[in-house]
């Protein structure tokens, strides 16, 4: 379970994040949307401890994250970069095994974990081979996300998933990730500006506007109750979308 | 400027360290006659019994160098002359016996052979067409064109008390300042040979004389000083190998004018070898070892070394500079000012502020390498990590890797092509650069440009300078190899 608390943070006397809560239950897939400026970055960085913030809690499981070491905090929380922010100097492999290499794992372990996970975001072993540059859009995404889940975290945390992706590889690859979310079981954090994958992937949404919380629910709830004009406004603002039939 | 140099030399002669070398070293002076005269002394010291190995130090500078070599032991015995003895060194040109002498050098710990049996003093030479069309002979003939007479000197003719200054008050010779050059002396020669001027100072034992067809003018009024040609020694040496320095006293009195001028001919006009030259004086075969690939493969392996030793400390030091540069703000930027300012310091007055501290031969010259190689080492670190896209070190961070991961996970394999590329132009330029190691008598491909300068010698500057031009040629080639496996194969520039 990942709970965010009342969290506010201020850069230079300006208030970014103003009383932001949210709660992931466990195992359930939570998308955090957002013009940009909203300060969903900002949550995003802080939620990985990149960032200190002013008051509130972040916690994973009820232990705050100020209880633990930076490495610590990062092993509970996998986090997937925009465009899946592989390092580009080393082959796909070498960025999946580097951080439990790091952490002394057994060669033969990691070995283990890496073909585990390889079956579960179905990638091919010589995709893993190649260096980032030799890989497709939707490859370096599932490797990102392998990486994210080596050491096993509760939580995972991913940042606008689909942004770089063409519209066709998109649409196969939003399947395939649902999937492969339900497959690992874990609380999912997505952030994203685009409401067609909040929706597709997530089953509860909050939506941000200019630090605050707006309204979290279904798409459902957003649709038919919005506890702001701006919901409805921001809904009607992107594009197809799928009839509340459909999203229900 | 030139006797505070050689003030500062001295000084630096008290508090530079003695190296106790497993070698005789035998240094020279950066002339024809000096390298003859040391090649004479290294071979004759090679051939005495017990055997005993020479290192060559020759053409290493002028008189302050060699005595600053001499007291810190960076040398044992170089051939120099009475006159520049008591003029340079003892400070005291009213000594003219021989005993006098010797007495004064002793209390400095050096000890002077008896003269090797000619006298090259300094004198004055004009073309022999101008001598005949204006019937001059001396000195005081020159004296009577005044005004009109253009003349070159040497650096150091022109500024000892017994060079020009004592000359021209002697005879009355008041040429105007404009016309009295100061130049390199091994270009003096060409100065006058193309009629740029009219007099120029020379030693009276020159080769070039007859090649450019000078006339020596009488020095009518004895003025110029006695110059006996004379071996000089460490005290230390002497006392240490006794049979060597007896056979190099046995040379005294065999080498006249006419036999030196000979052999300083056979240099500069017959272009033959210092040790061939040396060796038919001692009427030996010239050693067989001493050919030219073998010459040119010694200082090819002293070149590499300079190279190599240097480029190692510029890495050691200049990385980090450059790492600390990207951390800290405003020390970056001093970092950078700094090694670019070392860049602006010309080279000959680099090694001359290091001299000082660091006394003559390889260490100077590493210092000097050194801090050339520094900036774009230093550069290129720094502006190889600026140009890392900053989202990987945020998701770095973001998995937990802390700085020292981050730094040799992430930063220098990413900055690595830019890095790798400052290398190889720190390369590059510390193999140009190495060559005016030869001025304080670190050897490499240097060592037979500048003593082809000193002879005005195109091909001995060629046998320095093509080695040299194909050694960065190779290091050119070299680092493209090193790249595919020092850059991460993710970087390789794909084609």
């Amino acid at each position: 379970m990942l709970e965010l608390e009342h969290i506010y943070k201020s850069f230079e006397g300006r208030t970014v994040l103003s009383d932001v809560s949210l709660i992931v239950p466990k195992g359930a897939t939570h998308a955090l949307i957002g013009s940009s400026g909203s300060g969903k970055t900002t949550l995003l960085r802080l939620t990985l401890g990149l960032i200190p913030f002013d008051t509130g809690y972040v916690k994973i499981n009820d232990q705050a994250l100020l209880s633990f070491t930076p490495t610590e905090w990062a092993d509970r929380i996998g986090y997937v970069p925009q465009e899946g922010g592989l390092f580009p100097h080393i082959s796909g492999k070498q960025n999946v095994s580097l951080v439990p290499g790091l952490r002394n794992w057994p060669a033969a372990r990691i070995e283990t974990r890496v073909e585990e996970l390889r079956a579960l975001v179905g990638l091919e072993a010589a995709v893993l081979a190649r260096f980032p540059h030799e890989m497709s859009g939707g490859q370096r995404q599932r490797v990102a996300i392998m990486r994210a889940a080596m050491m096993n975290p509760p939580v995972m945390l991913l940042d606008e998933p689909m942004a770089a992706l063409d519209p066709l590889i998109r649409s196969s690859l939003q399947e395939e990730l649902k999937s492969i979310f339900q497959r690992l079981g874990k609380t999912v954090l997505l952030v994203t500006h685009d409401l067609g994958e909040a929706v597709y992937l997530a089953e509860r949404i909050t939506l941000l506007h200019e630090g605050r919380v707006i309204q979290t629910g279904t798409y459902r709830e957003l649709y038919l109750t919005p506890a702001d004009p701006f919901v409805t406004s921001f809904i009607n603002a992107q594009r197809t979308l799928p009839d509340v039939g459909a999203a229900a | 400027m030139r006797k505070l140099l050689l003030a500062v030399l001295l000084c630096a002669g008290l508090c530079a360290n003695a190296v106790s070398a497993p070698a005789i070293v035998v240094g020279s002076k950066i002339f024809t006659e000096g390298y003859v005269l040391g090649e004479v002394a290294a071979q004759t010291i090679e051939a005495s019994s017990p055997p005993v190995p020479v290192t060559r130090k020759l053409g290493m500078g002028s008189t302050g160098i060699l005595f600053q070599s001499l007291s810190s032991g960076a040398i044992d015995v170089y051939a120099d002359y009475t006159g520049t003895l008591t003029e340079a060194i003892i400070k005291n040109p009213q000594l003219k016996s021989q005993q006098e002498i010797q007495n004064a050098l002793a209390k400095l710990n050096l000890v002077m052979s008896d003269p090797l049996g000619f006298n090259n003093t300094y004198a004055l030479a004009v073309r022999e067409s101008f001598a005949r069309q204006n019937n001059v002979h001396t000195i005081t003939d020159l004296a009577r064109l005044k005004g009109t007479v253009r003349a070159a000197f040497s650096y150091e003719f022109m500024d000892r008390a017994d060079g020009w200054p004592g000359l021209a008050a002697a005879y009355h010779l008041d040429l105007s300042a404009k016309n009295v050059n100061r130049m390199e002396h091994s270009l003096t020669y060409q100065a006058i040979d193309q009629n740029a001027v009219d007099v120029i100072d020379v030693y009276s034992t020159d080769a070039k004389i007859r090649k450019f067809d000078l006339r020596v003018l009488d020095d009518d009024r004895a003025y110029f000083p006695v110059y006996q040609a004379v071996w000089v020694a460490r005290k230390d040496f002497v006392d240490r190998y006794p049979a060597q320095w007896q056979a190099l006293q046995k040379l005294a009195g065999t080498i006249d004018v006419n036999t030196m001028l000979d052999m300083n001919a056979a240099a500069d006009i017959d272009k033959q070898s210092y040790a061939q030259i040396a060796a038919r004086f001692r009427g030996a075969q010239a050693r067989v070892t001493d050919t030219l690939t073998s010459r040119i493969a010694h200082r090819t392996v002293e070149h590499l070394w300079l190279v190599a030793i240097s480029l190692v400390f510029s890495i050691v030091i200049g990385v980090p500079l450059g790492v600390a540069a990207v951390r800290f703000q405003t020390t970056g930027q001093a970092i950078l000012l700094l090694s670019a300012m070392i860049q602006t310091v010309p080279s000959l007055a680099l090694l001359c502020f290091l001299i000082p501290l660091f006394g003559v031969g390889t260490k100077p010259a590493l210092v000097a390498l050194c801090l050339y190689s520094l900036l774009p080492v230093v550069l290129n670190t720094f502006t190889g990590i600026r140009s890392i896209d900053p989202r990987h070190l945020e998701n770095a961070r973001a998995f937990g890797l802390n700085s020292r991961q981050i730094l040799f996970r992430i930063v220098l394999p990413l900055a690595s092509p830019m890095l790798l590329a400052g290398v190889k132009t720190a390369t590059i330029v510390s193999i140009g650069t190495a060559t005016l190691a030869a001025l304080v008598g670190a050897g490499g491909y240097g060592a037979p440009i500048v003593s082809g300068l000193s002879l005005n010698d195109v091909p001995t500057i060629l046998t320095g300078a093509i080695p040299a031009a194909l050694m960065a040629w190779l290091a050119h080639g070299v680092f493209e190899v090193l790249g595919k496996f020092l850059i991460p194969a993710g970087l390789q520039v794909r084609p």
